[in-house]
């Protein structure tokens, strides 16, 4: 009986590989374009902002500035306090997230259509009038230098650091975007409002919106809520070259369970092959319990509750990275299990049994992601960093579709580097061969 | 700033509520004939479907010696059946273009698919399969095993805050298994074999101890078809019980515990309150727990945050959390992180005095207005994200409510007064029936 319902299981797979959404793009009278999907169903917009910079646009010396300018945004704006702005916000229902990452400050809003002007009035003080007052400024330096030595015990967070340090030396994605307890103890009201001059600006910001709002309002309210801000700011940080060998960095912790990340340079998002490797790693290490290496060392071995690999562009390197855990005395197992498979798919490619399958997911699971309109919101502030054109998402499933097994096997054998894929490991490894120098 | 929510991002906060009028309507809800409940939940913006199955069955469930065995014959659900090879079936869904997981608390087990809306027959088929069918070998056990033990140590093993959070529950529930993690005591994990996930399975899995949840761009007339078509002809369990469950004692003394390690950066202290939980047609007091957590601990413009963050600068994280979704006595907890400088001590009296000034001072009619109109606005914002509208029904099912309970729990909240938000406060801080945890690294001083 096992195994009967495969071949009817196949017969299913013919699959609604289109995302039904029409997304419309709209310039205000000033020059800022959104992207929007409109969708009346229920009375609530969600706004996207990105601003691209982020945190890697930190002056020398000044680490940590534009996170805690982002932190500072909400605490207090306009003519509220912190205070104050939180319970106009409450008051109308409107939630507001501001967070820096590498590469773009983000600003996620989510608010009633009923009190739309409001909540606009609010996001825009937050945007363009944050006060950086002496007590905001100090409470939530207190909680940035917490998260920053909380950081400094966590074996992820060690690793990160670890890699970044070593990959990045100098460059901002060499050192977290917080800073350190040092650098965030000396950043003055002064700097705050530098990073908020230098890095909220016109000539960076893309914006999305999805819900019920029409193109005429969203056109008409972005000149209001952006138009004060600066045209122009800091300078993008350099490129920046990864080289990595082959080998391991034990960071020492005393933990019962090592955390390991593991990569080498990856591949740019406007790569011509960038469908292939991305179906690729689909097998590799992204697909949930599908992926070979899921399958090798969970599945077979039980040596982690979790491994994935996973494609790192970013604006100024990419990477590619993979991420797991495994007690200290099976870790090192668990590594050799994953170099073996870095090096099998590099010389031998994937199967087109394999290849099928990781197609007919991605097109499959992609118009799943349309699912809401934070959702959608996102996906289209996204595409537009990314530097997608507006029909992306009608042409999308076609460039996975299109991948060969030949593609799969020019991108693995160029993207797939054993002899440069260096492990760091946090934790007391047991029987793991540490390279020196690195 | 949330930063610091790690610290209670184990402890889920109240459900949202759900409102009479227009998210209600999106629900439709039946029983199959051999007892299997039925929520449909309609959403048709986008063709995609959410299909889950919950048991009455969790860790608390789970027979004296065996803790870890419901979440691991949780794993276990996704080796194979008489007709299914072992990992066929999430290979299935992914060949289907979706995602499949699986998730155990104290008070269910839950399995669920996200996939494009015309594959819910065949999520029902290969879900009804494994409800019966489930055929497992040795080697699967052992493997799994190994899983399990590493994902405990990832989730708790690695994490001093999930350490503490264990022993806190052990001190708080005398005598309830949700004193026992869910995941289960490492001594007894290492045990578990194949007779004990199979006994669980063989005594919990079946259509009258589940719920099956549809969410999406689908229809009550279809759902009601395929169910009846995949669910309907497995055998009701005869045997099939009431949840009897040991339950708590009279508290009579208040535990205090330290826990102290290393690898803490960031001391804090945390004390939990045995309280009440939602029971069916009786969830006027939850309703006031709820509000008295929010107006304490949610958010910026919460009472804790104002005393200890803004006019003293005690703590740099302050919150008061309470899950009123759970079969038997839950939990109210405080917490409050210490700047630096404060010593736990200092922190915990801070904490203390605040609670005793809001009891005198009474609750703000402006803040109490201000979270009963985020409530009603939640009605509209949950109707964006109807998966996580089906967690809160099979929650609140699996914990034997009805869903007249969950209907009707958004007019509950809206009639709470500031009188009841009182005296569920009078009533839930009493020292006897709670626990005061001091998370420590090796060098936190004790005394000042």
């Amino acid at each position: 009986m096992k195994y009967l319902l495969t071949a009817l299981f196949a017969a299913l797979l013919a699959l609604p590989a289109r995302a039904d959404i029409e997304i419309e793009e709209v310039t205000s009278p000033g020059g800022i374009t959104a992207w929007l999907v409109e969708e009346p169903s229920i009375p609530f917009v969600s706004l996207e902002l990105r601003f691209r910079g982020g945190a890697s646009l930190d002056l020398p010396g000044n680490r940590g500035a534009v996170n805690l300018m982002v932190g500072l945004l909400e605490e207090g704006a306009g003519e509220r306090d912190a205070r104050g702005f939180a319970e106009a916000a409450e008051s109308i229902a409107a939630s507001f997230s501001f967070d820096a990452s590498d590469d773009a400050v983000s600003v996620s809003a989510r608010f009633l259509k009923e009190t739309q002007p409001e909540a606009l009035a609010l996001l825009r003080d937050a945007l363009t009038a944050p006060r950086f007052d002496a007590d905001a400024l100090e409470r939530v330096r207190a909680q940035v230098i917490s998260g920053i030595r909380s950081d400094l015990k966590d074996p992820d967070s060690i690793a990160s650091a670890a890699f970044d340090r070593m990959v990045f030396g100098d460059h901002p994605y060499g050192s977290a975007r917080e800073g350190t307890e040092d650098s965030v103890a000396a950043l003055t009201r002064d700097d705050l409002i530098d990073a908020h001059a230098g890095v909220l600006t016109r000539d960076r910001v893309y914006v999305a919106a999805a819900g019920d709002i029409t193109g005429e309002e969203l056109s008409a309210l972005l000149d209001d809520l952006l138009g004060d801000l600066p045209a122009t700011g800091r300078p993008q940080p350099a490129d920046v070259a990864v080289t990595t060998e082959a080998g391991a960095t034990v960071v020492p912790f005393d933990t019962p369970q090592s955390v390991a990340l593991f990569g080498h340079e990856g591949i740019e998002r406007d790569d011509p092959d960038f469908f292939a490797a991305y179906v690729m790693n689909q097998i590799l290490g992204a697909g949930g319990f599908e992926s070979r290496l899921m399958n090798e060392v969970r599945e077979k071995r039980g040596l982690t509750y979790g491994v994935y690999s996973y494609l790192v562009p970013k604006d100024h390197a990419a990477l590619y990275l993979g991420r797991v855990a495994s007690a200290n005395d099976r870790i090192a197992e668990a590594i050799d299990v994953i170099r073996a498979e870095w090096e099998r798919l590099a010389a031998e490619g994937v199967s087109e049994e394999e290849l099928a399958e990781a197609k007919t997911y991605l097109t499959g699971a992609y118009p799943l992601r349309f699912d809401g309109n934070g959702p959608i919101a996102d996906i289209l502030v996204g595409m537009q960093m990314d530097h997608l054109p507006l029909d992306y998402v009608e042409t999308r499933n076609d460039k996975v579709a299109a991948v060969t097994l030949d593609d799969v096997s020019r991108v693995a054998e160029r993207l797939l580097r054993p002899e440069a894929l260096h492990f760091v490991v946090v934790g007391q490894p047991e029987g793991l061969e540490a390279t020196p120098g690195q | 700033m949330l930063r610091l929510l790690a610290v209670t991002a184990a402890l889920l906060l109240a459900a949202l509520p759900l409102r009479a009028e227009g998210i209600n309507d999106l629900v439709t809800t039946f029983t199959l004939d051999n007892g299997m409940d039925v929520v449909v939940i309609e959403d048709h913006r986008a063709p995609v479907v959410v299909h889950m199955v919950w048991y009455r069955a969790g860790s608390a469930d789970e027979p004296a010696g065996s803790s870890g065995v419901a979440h691991f014959l949780e794993h276990l659900l996704f080796k194979g059946t008489d007709t299914l090879a072992p990992g066929e079936f999430s290979k299935v869904v992914a060949a289907n273009g979706g995602t499949d997981n699986a998730f155990t608390s104290y008070d269910y087990t839950g399995y669920f698919q996200r996939v494009a809306a015309d594959r819910l027959g065949l999520m029902m088929q290969m879900e009804a399969d494994r409800m019966v069918n489930l055929n497992l070998g040795p080697e699967d056990i052992l493997t799994e095993r190994e899983v399990i033990i590493e994902e405990r140590n990832q989730r708790v093993e690695n994490d001093p805050g999930a350490l503490f959070r264990e022993q806190r529950n052990a001190a708080l529930y005398m005598n309830h298994r949700y004193g026992v993690p869910i995941i289960g005591w490492r001594h007894e994990m290492e045990t578990l074999d194949l007779d004990a996930a199979l006994a669980f399975y063989k005594r919990h899995y079946a259509p009258n101890n589940a719920i099956l949840i549809v969410a999406g761009d689908t229809t009550p007339e279809e759902v009601r078809a395929l169910a009846q078509e995949h669910y309907g002809p497995l055998p009701a369990n005869p045997e099939l019980g009431p949840r009897l469950r040991p339950q708590e004692p009279v508290q009579m003394s208040e535990r205090r515990l330290t826990f102290r390690d290393a690898r803490v950066a960031q001391p804090y202290v945390i004390r939990t309150y045995l309280a009440p939980e939602r029971d069916p047609g009786a969830q006027e007091t939850a309703a006031a727990l709820v509000m008295l957590s929010e107006i304490l601990g949610g958010g910026q413009t919460s009472v804790l945050n104002r005393k200890l963050q803004f006019e003293k600068q005690k703590a740099v994280y302050t919150s008061a959390f309470y899950s009123g979704v759970s079969l038997d006595d839950t939990s109210f907890g405080l917490v409050i992180v210490p700047s630096q400088g404060v010593s736990l001590q200092e922190a915990e009296d801070a904490l203390d005095t605040a609670v005793a000034e809001f009891l005198e001072e009474g609750v703000d009619a402006e803040q109490l207005e201000r979270i009963k109109f985020q409530l009603r606005a939640q009605q509209i914002y949950a109707r964006d994200d109807v998966s996580q509208l089906a967690r809160r029904y099979g929650a609140a099912l699996t914990a034997e409510l009805t869903v007249e309970d969950v209907q009707a729990w958004p007019d509950v909240l809206q009639a709470v007064t500031e009188d009841d938000i009182l005296a569920a406060a009078r009533m839930v801080f009493d020292r006897k029936n709670s626990v005061t945890g001091w998370l420590m690294s090796e060098e936190t001083e004790v005394t000042q």
